[in-house]
């Protein structure tokens, strides 16, 4: 069957926003019994996937149409909460899903996490444990680019609290000043940790802040990954024709709690539910319905979705642990046995 | 000063290293009403419910602030010269490093740079340590880098008794005290003696043994006693000391233990590199002149999957191992 082009579109932004909740949805299954970061447990039951693991649940369409606008050359900066971004740059899950089983074959060796997870092989620099830390990197690396007359661009994804650091100026302020070629994404989950963030941030939100320093901005059903997808195409378009930074302002929701053992319990569950309805999968697949694609290619996706997610889990599962002696390894001075 | 201090009867209680801060916290929240407690998330009790009940019982003193780290330690500052005592919460020490400048330039500073005109009387509790497979940019021991700052003082409690007495004696201290709980003792329960404070810059011996001595903090001090007991069993007598407080540092307590032992390690969780082991094994060396031997971490930054973690974490066995090594 020859679907009409639009739809092949959304159908390829559906099947990646498909493939990350699939793998969000094994990863913290995996993590039960995981972590105690918000208990008071000295010591956690060992889990699959240990350590914090913050999910994307419900944000999967801000990641999903701004990568649909890069290309594998362009560079991007993530958060704590960046498996979404990864995907949807490129990155396999069967390594990622390594990576967050702690084995020797995931991207970083095992060494970072879910907290870290990163492709520098498809330009995605790295998850960040610190908020708003991707901002100056990003910046940076957008005047590198620049620099070497490189005609890609970086994307900057960074959450709704990111704002109120002192990074977020500065970065946005040194892309404008050298017209760097950079998209700013707040991906805006209206919570931080457990604080809401509104009540938290002064003036008129996060496009204000960048209409302040003269960056056009646009605002965006975070949740229509088809809006999301045509808002970014017109805004990466402007950056990647020398224009220098543009802002995407995403407003979306964060389904699950801050890390995967959170019962979000400070939020007020209707709320959630509430929220739940515009869930960016079920919109998607609406659409799709609606303008005569059958359920049955769907479900197709959904299901080689859940079939690429359940080969990745047992190619972690299967995989080695890194040798103890890694841990001296791609860092200074610190051979095994050396003095240290 | 809205109420008056209410002298509670000593008594003792089980509680945890999280339940003792947050009492001793309360209780002088209670007597002083300068006090205020600032940082993210502290209006749901603070992400290790170390402020747990505080909020409802100060709503306007328990201040939940944007992630802003420069400006919470910055505020701190300006709060502590107009008047309050601040508690400053930087959730883990990795954030702090966001709030570098107003610690180090600004609060460490200021008594001195001026003269003496103003005081910084502000508690900035900053937990560290290796904790649930966190990673290298959520693992970290830096209380060296703050014991080297002039005007700074230095706590790093590592019992619920302590984390009690000490945090009573931080908020008094009237400078500026970096107050260092460890992540993974929040769940450790303990005897406190509810009324009590502990100095600071007074360590605490917790096993007598002529062999050998061992100094160690935070962490370090439950594996070192198991350790003790260890060695204890094979004939070892080893003398435990938890120094409590880094700056000041009871170098009287250790010294006399060091003439007793001839023989001093120091343990802590932090990289053993530029660790504060070695300000306590130099000063051990040049006042006592007996053998110093240091256990820390490698130089490395703490990796995510359990075998790399392990090779930075501490233990009872690694403290027992390098004790045999200092007695050979
Ligand atoms: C500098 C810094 N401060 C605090 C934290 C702890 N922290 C981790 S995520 C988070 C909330 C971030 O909110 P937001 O930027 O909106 O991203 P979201 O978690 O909603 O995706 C906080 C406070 C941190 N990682 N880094």
């Amino acid at each position: 069957m020859v679907l009409p082009v639009p739809q092949q579109r959304l159908l390829d932004l559906y099947r990646v926003m498909r493939r990350i909740r699939a793998f969000e949805d094994a990863a913290e299954t995996a993590s039960q019994g995981g972590v105690a970061a918000w208990g008071l447990a000295e010591n956690a039951t060992p889990a699959k996937v240990r350590g914090p693991l913050h999910l994307s649940t419900g944000q999967e369409a801000v990641a999903v149409g701004v990568c649909a606008n890069l290309v594998r050359k362009d560079l991007l900066t993530s958060t704590h909460r960046g498996h979404g971004h990864t995907l949807a740059k490129g990155a396999d899950p069967a390594r990622m899903m390594c990576e967050l089983f702690g084995r020797a074959t995931g991207y970083n060796h095992g060494k970072g996490g879910s907290m870290h997870i990163a492709d520098f092989s498809v330009g995605m620099l790295g998850a960040n444990g610190v908020v708003a830390a991707g901002i100056p990197i990003a910046t940076g690396a957008a005047h590198a680019l620049k620099l070497r007359k490189q005609p890609n661009i970086v994307a900057c994804f960074f959450g709704d609290g990111a704002a109120n650091r002192g990074p977020f100026l500065e970065g946005l302020n040194w892309a404008q000043v050298y017209q760097l070629p950079v998209l700013f994404v707040c991906e805006d989950n209206r919570i931080s940790a457990t604080t809401p963030t509104g009540p938290m941030t002064a003036g008129k939100g996060v496009s204000a802040r960048a209409k302040a320093l003269a960056i056009a901005s646009e605002k965006v059903d975070g949740n229509d990954v088809e809006a999301v997808d045509a808002a970014a195409a017109r805004l990466a378009a402007q950056v990647r024709a020398g224009g220098g930074p543009r802002f995407l302002h995403a407003v979306t929701y964060r389904f699950k709690g801050h890390v995967s053992v959170d019962p979000g319990s400070y939020r007020d569950a209707r709320e959630v539910e509430t929220a739940k309805q515009s869930d960016p999968l079920l919109l998607a697949r609406a659409k799709l319905l609606e303008r005569g694609v059958p359920a049955a290619a769907v479900d197709a996706i959904d299901g080689e979705a859940g079939q690429e997610i359940a080969a990745a889990l047992a190619t972690a599962d299967a995989a080695p642990w890194p040798q103890a002696s890694a841990a001296y390894e791609d860092i200074m001075n610190t051979v095994t046995g050396a003095w240290r | 000063m809205n109420a008056p201090e209410r002298k509670t009867a000593m008594h003792t209680q089980q509680m945890t290293y999280a339940e003792a801060a947050c009492l001793a916290l309360r209780e002088k929240m209670r007597a002083d009403a300068r006090i205020v407690a600032l940082g993210e998330d502290l209006g749901r009790g603070g992400v290790f419910g170390q402020y747990r009940g505080l909020p409802q019982e100060f709503p306007d003193r328990i201040i939940d602030t944007p992630i802003s780290e420069a400006n919470i330690m910055g505020a701190a500052v300006g709060m502590a010269l107009a008047g309050l005592k601040p508690v400053v919460e930087m959730r883990v020490i990795d954030f702090a490093l966001c709030a570098m400048d107003e610690i180090v330039n600004q609060a460490a500073k200021n008594r001195y740079m001026f003269g003496g005109q103003g005081r910084v009387p502000l508690v900035a509790r900053m937990p560290i340590g290796i904790w649930s497979a966190s990673a290298a940019q959520h693992s970290q021991s830096l209380e060296a880098w703050f014991a080297h700052m002039p005007g700074l003082v230095v706590a790093v409690p590592g019992t619920p008794a302590d984390n009690y007495g000490l945090l009573k004696s931080a908020l008094d201290s009237g400078d500026p005290v970096i107050y260092m709980e460890h992540k993974e003792l929040w769940g450790l329960t303990g005897e406190v003696t509810v009324g009590s404070e502990v100095p600071l810059g007074r360590a605490n011996v917790l096993t007598q043994g002529g062999d050998l001595t061992i100094v160690t903090w935070s962490r370090g001090v439950s594996l070192a006693v198991q350790a003790a007991a260890s060695l204890g069993k094979a004939g070892i007598a080893a003398e435990v000391i938890d120094l409590r407080t880094l700056w000041p540092w009871d170098r009287e307590t250790v010294f006399a233990s060091a003439v007793k032992t001839r023989k001093v390690l120091v343990v802590h969780e932090a990289v053993q590199v530029a660790g504060f082991g070695a300000e306590v094994a130099a000063s051990v060396a040049e006042h006592v002149g007996c053998k110093v031997a240091r256990l820390g971490a490698p130089r490395i930054p703490v990796g995510y999957a359990q075998v790399l973690e392990d090779e930075s974490r501490l233990s009872a066995a690694k403290i027992e191992a390098a004790a045999r090594n200092i007695l050979k």
